[in-house]
């Protein structure tokens, strides 16, 4: 059963030198208990569609198009009052940079027991509660009283990911959780993720540029590229199968240990996404781009089972 | 390193700082052309002896250097020396009379500034018209440049004038019935539950404080509102909506932010306060240090002139170290 | 030297627009104050304290002067004393800016610490001080004011040039040979004035009201010169009694004049960041 559904959304930056659109045309569904992860460079609008779930797209950003349909309800239309108990309690969010997602001027457990108070828990079991996550993150009692800069990257993103779990929310929502971390504390960010994903069978959504992380940890994987989905499929479907000549690009792009030369970079540069080149946002980059893809922007086709790809030569290439 | 080190180690640096004014002032006002005595009374004739008796009287004949130490070593053991004008009345004491006045409309200035000032920022930030920032950032920088005795004749004008309300000058019309403690009069008339002086004190203070305040709240409105509005763009209020917190506490906790720029700010600025309450003083008949100063000039005294000057460079080393420690509290990163 | 383009892209900043407007107004008001003025600033020619009227525009003080006059002006001794003491200290202290900067060491830490502590001290009250020390003239206002304010230039101009010391190209000049003097004018000098012209439109407005202030005490000219501030302390008791133009009149051109000042502080500050972006 899902309990996320993304429709058609579309994200636009109205900035005072052009337009830009940072999100085209998406949609996923999320089921209970997966973990999807949405992969693409920077500038694929993959940040921005994790803050448009929330319906948090800073200025001068709007969302214009589209359903996020969670439970029944498309939250995009809430208002301010009624998003805000969803906020953190029932879909929440970790972000990248843990160095300024924690005010620096509070204690951890003065932030903590107001997020929580703030959704209703009982002012008398808020402490508790604090101390209970924050070993579920495998955080010791200490770091309750400290203040943020007296931690290091690793326990300030695991405080993010405690108060991110504490209310039991059914999706979170984790961008780049562990690109600002050192190699060795990615795993045990990671791991602590799956756990949670385990125990309290939240869904997840990762979002990362790292294609080896989402093959190694994600059940379904969407590519992103200029604001379009490109490629969308279960893991092992994808792995196998890959269908879009990015997919394949980014793949082959991944170092391997047993590998002789080079990785294969990709040319060219990403889209300028205020003056987007007609047809298929990829083509300029693409090395099997034909006249019909400079015209018209491919549609998404579903080429097996829950595999969906957006490509004009879908059929014609392996 | 730990807070008190912190503060010790601030509090000697105020002393080379005083020094090098000391030093300053005292060659300007004795290295210079002229017999200060003679400047001072404001003739030239006068016999021989008589001048050299009063000279030897006030320690001017003494080689200059010995008349640079003696008077700091003075001043420490809280000697200040003595008028020039007045025959032999301590300076020291008449400066410990007046401080408290100008320390009441100090502080009262600067809580008005930051009424103003950080109040206006902060409505600022949470208005969504552009036009009306750049009104307030406008407001901000012309409020701040407005001559003071001008503000002050005006509204005294209106209000002592023509409308009647408030008094035009002093502190208090009703001395007799305060028994001052502390010397700031509002202050002292609260503790001791004395309403009718209180109001009396209070009328009196409106006028200078509003003035001086109005001219250096000009600074904190742009500073307000541009820190404002960049924090509530930053990913720390991101992360806050993401949580679900609701707007009013997120303002607040953005404003704690804000209280940084506006706490260093505040002690880099506290000289300019000093130089407009000498003018708010003057203006408004306020006895205070800055009268003090000024009256001093007039009749070139110059002895307590020099004690004023090493007066306020002690005060404003001071302000710098309370501000400096006000900081430490508001941002644990500095503490630890 | 800057183009025609630059200039009129200056121009074009409103604030530096309004600002200078108002600035040469009253410079003209100086310059042609024997043409428009309608009296002599200094002889009686009407009735004493008579308020604004036709023949009087902006009344007559104690003395029976015409308030319009000296109000033209002035604006004379005004903008003498503050163009004197802005380019003093302008002068003075980006020299000894410069000079400490590059040259560094025991000179620059005595000197700076010295500047630091002239910055931090009320720069009203040292300048009475000083007026007092002098004794009151115009040029020992203007005098007193420069050194007030040197610090402002000194500290400014001495960032610059750390910051810009240790750029390659500096360094590259150094290897070549060049002598430092040359280094200092031709390479460092130009990058210091963008910021220099910020320093200075600001400065301006501060020596404005400084003089003002000084004259309030009377530390600037003597009687019968015409000059704001002192018109102003010379008016206050009849202020208080109602005649409101004395004050008025005079205290509105000091507050404009730094008006002025400060709008194109503010416009030239816009186009540098704006720029830096």
């Amino acid at each position: 059963m899902e309990i996320l559904l993304v429709n058609d959304l579309w994200v636009r930056y109205f900035t005072l030198s052009g337009v830009v659109s940072a999100v085209s045309g998406v949609s996923f569904k999320l089921r209970r208990g997966e973990m999807l992860a949405i992969v693409g460079e920077s500038g694929s609008g993959k940040s921005t569609l994790g803050l448009a779930l929330l319906n948090m797209v800073p200025k001068p950003g709007r969302i214009i198009r589209g359903e996020v349909i969670f439970d029944g309800v498309d939250i995009l239309k809430l208002d301010l009052h009624e998003i805000r108990k969803i906020r953190g309690s029932r879909i929440s969010m970790v972000f990248q940079d843990p160095f300024t997602t924690l005010d620096p001027l509070r204690r951890i457990v003065d932030q903590f027991e107001e997020f929580l108070i703030e959704h209703g828990v009982d002012r008398a079991k808020a402490r508790t509660i604090v101390r209970e996550y924050l070993e579920a993150v495998g955080l010791s009692e200490r770091i309750m009283y400290s203040y943020p800069h007296q931690l290091s990257g690793g326990q300030k993103q695991r405080v993010s990911i405690a108060m991110a779990i504490a209310l039991n929310p059914e999706v979170i929502i984790a961008d780049e959780p562990t690109t600002a971390l050192d190699v060795v504390v990615q795993k045990q960010i990671m791991d602590l993720i799956d756990n949670i994903k385990e125990k309290y069978k939240s869904s997840i959504i990762l979002i990362t540029h790292d294609l080896a992380l989402a093959l190694e940890r994600a059940d379904t994987i969407m590519v992103m590229y200029g604001g379009y989905a490109m490629e969308y499929a279960e893991k092992k479907e994808l792995f196998n199968n890959m269908k879009h000549p990015y997919t394949k690009a980014l793949f082959e792009a991944l170092p391997r240990i047993l590998q002789r030369d080079l990785p294969r970079s990709l040319p060219g540069y990403p889209p300028d996404l205020r003056n987007p080149p007609p047809g298929c946002i990829f083509h300029p980059r693409c090395e099997f781009a034909i006249e019909k893809c400079k015209r018209e922007p491919p549609p998404l086709i579903e080429v097996s089972r829950n595999h969906f790809v957006r490509c004009h030569r879908v059929g014609e290439l392996l | 390193m730990s807070l008190l080190r912190y503060i010790a180690i601030r509090a000697l640096m105020i002393i080379p700082t005083v020094l090098v004014l000391y030093t300053l002032v005292f060659i300007i006002l004795r290295v210079l052309p002229g017999n200060p005595v003679l400047a001072a009374l404001g003739t030239k004739n006068i016999p021989e002896e008589q001048l050299k008796a009063l000279m030897s009287e006030l320690g001017l004949d003494k080689p200059l250097y010995q008349q640079y130490f003696e008077y700091l070593f003075n001043f420490i053991r809280g000697d200040m020396g003595k008028s020039m004008i007045i025959r032999g009345r301590p300076i020291a004491s008449d400066i410990l009379d007046k401080l408290p006045a100008t320390l009441e409309l100090s502080i009262w200035s600067i809580m008005f500034s930051l009424i103003i000032g950080v109040g206006l920022g902060y409505l600022g930030a949470g208005v969504r018209s552009e036009f009306v920032k750049t009104i307030i950032r406008l407001t901000g920088s012309i409020v701040f440049v407005i001559f003071i005795p001008a503000l002050g004749l005006g509204l005294q004008l209106v209000f002592s004038k023509y409308l009647g309300l408030l008094p035009t000058g002093g502190r208090l019309t009703t001395i007799g019935s305060l028994k001052p403690i502390t010397g700031i009069y509002t202050l002292d008339a609260l503790i001791q539950l004395n309403i009718p002086v209180f109001i009396d004190a209070l009328k009196h203070i409106v006028l200078p404080a509003f003035t001086l305040g109005l001219v250096i709240s000009g600074p904190y409105m742009r500073l307000t509102l541009n820190n404002m509005e960049e924090i509530l763009e930053s990913k720390i209020v991101e992360a806050y909506h993401a949580r679900g917190i609701r707007e009013s506490k997120i303002r607040r906790h953005a404003f704690r932010h804000v209280l940084i720029p506006i706490t260093t700010y505040t002690g880099l600025q506290f000289a300019l306060l000093m130089g407009g309450a000498v003018l708010t003083e003057t203006t408004f008949n306020w006895p205070g240090i800055g009268t003090y100063l000024v009256d001093k000039v007039m009749y070139r005294d110059y002895t307590a002139i020099q004690a004023v000057v090493i007066i306020f460079a002690i005060i404003v080393g001071l302000t710098s170290l309370i501000v400096d420690v006000l900081y430490a509290l508001i941002d644990p990163r500095v503490r630890y | 030297m800057p183009s025609v383009l630059e200039v009129i892209a200056v121009l074009k900043n409103k604030y530096i627009l309004s600002g200078l407007i108002i600035v040469l107004i009253f410079v003209f008001m100086a310059i042609l104050a024997d043409i428009i003025s309608p009296y002599s600033p200094v002889e009686a020619v009407g009735p004493p304290l008579h308020p604004p009227s036709r023949l009087y525009l902006m009344g007559t003080d104690n003395l029976g002067r015409d308030v319009f006059s000296r109000v033209i002006y002035g604006s004379r001794i005004m903008l003498m004393i503050t163009a004197m003491a802005v380019v003093m200290s302008g002068a003075i202290g980006t020299v000894l800016g410069l000079i400490s900067g590059y040259l560094g060491g025991l000179l620059d830490r005595v000197l700076s610490f010295i500047m630091d502590s002239i910055y931090a001290f009320p720069s009203l009250i040292l300048a009475i001080a000083l007026s007092v020390a002098l004794g009151p003239s115009p040029i020992n206002a203007a005098i007193a004011i420069a050194v007030v304010y040197v610090p402002t230039y000194f500290r400014m101009v001495r960032g610059q040039v750390l910051s810009i010391k240790n750029e390659t190209y500096i360094e590259m000049a150094r290897a070549l040979g060049l002598p430092s003097t040359r280094i200092v004018l031709r390479h460092i000098l130009p990058h210091v004035t963008r910021t220099l012209m910020v320093v200075f439109s600001m400065n301006s407005a501060d020596a404005i009201l400084t003089e003002a202030a000084l004259s309030f005490i009377g530390l600037t000219v003597q009687p019968p010169t015409p000059d704001w501030g002192f018109d102003l302390y010379k008016g206050r008791g009849f202020v208080l009694a109602g005649m409101w133009w004395i004050m008025l009149f005079p205290g509105l051109s000091i507050t404009l004049l730094a008006v002025g000042f400060a709008l194109i502080s503010e416009g030239v500050s816009t186009l540098i960041s704006s720029q830096k972006r």
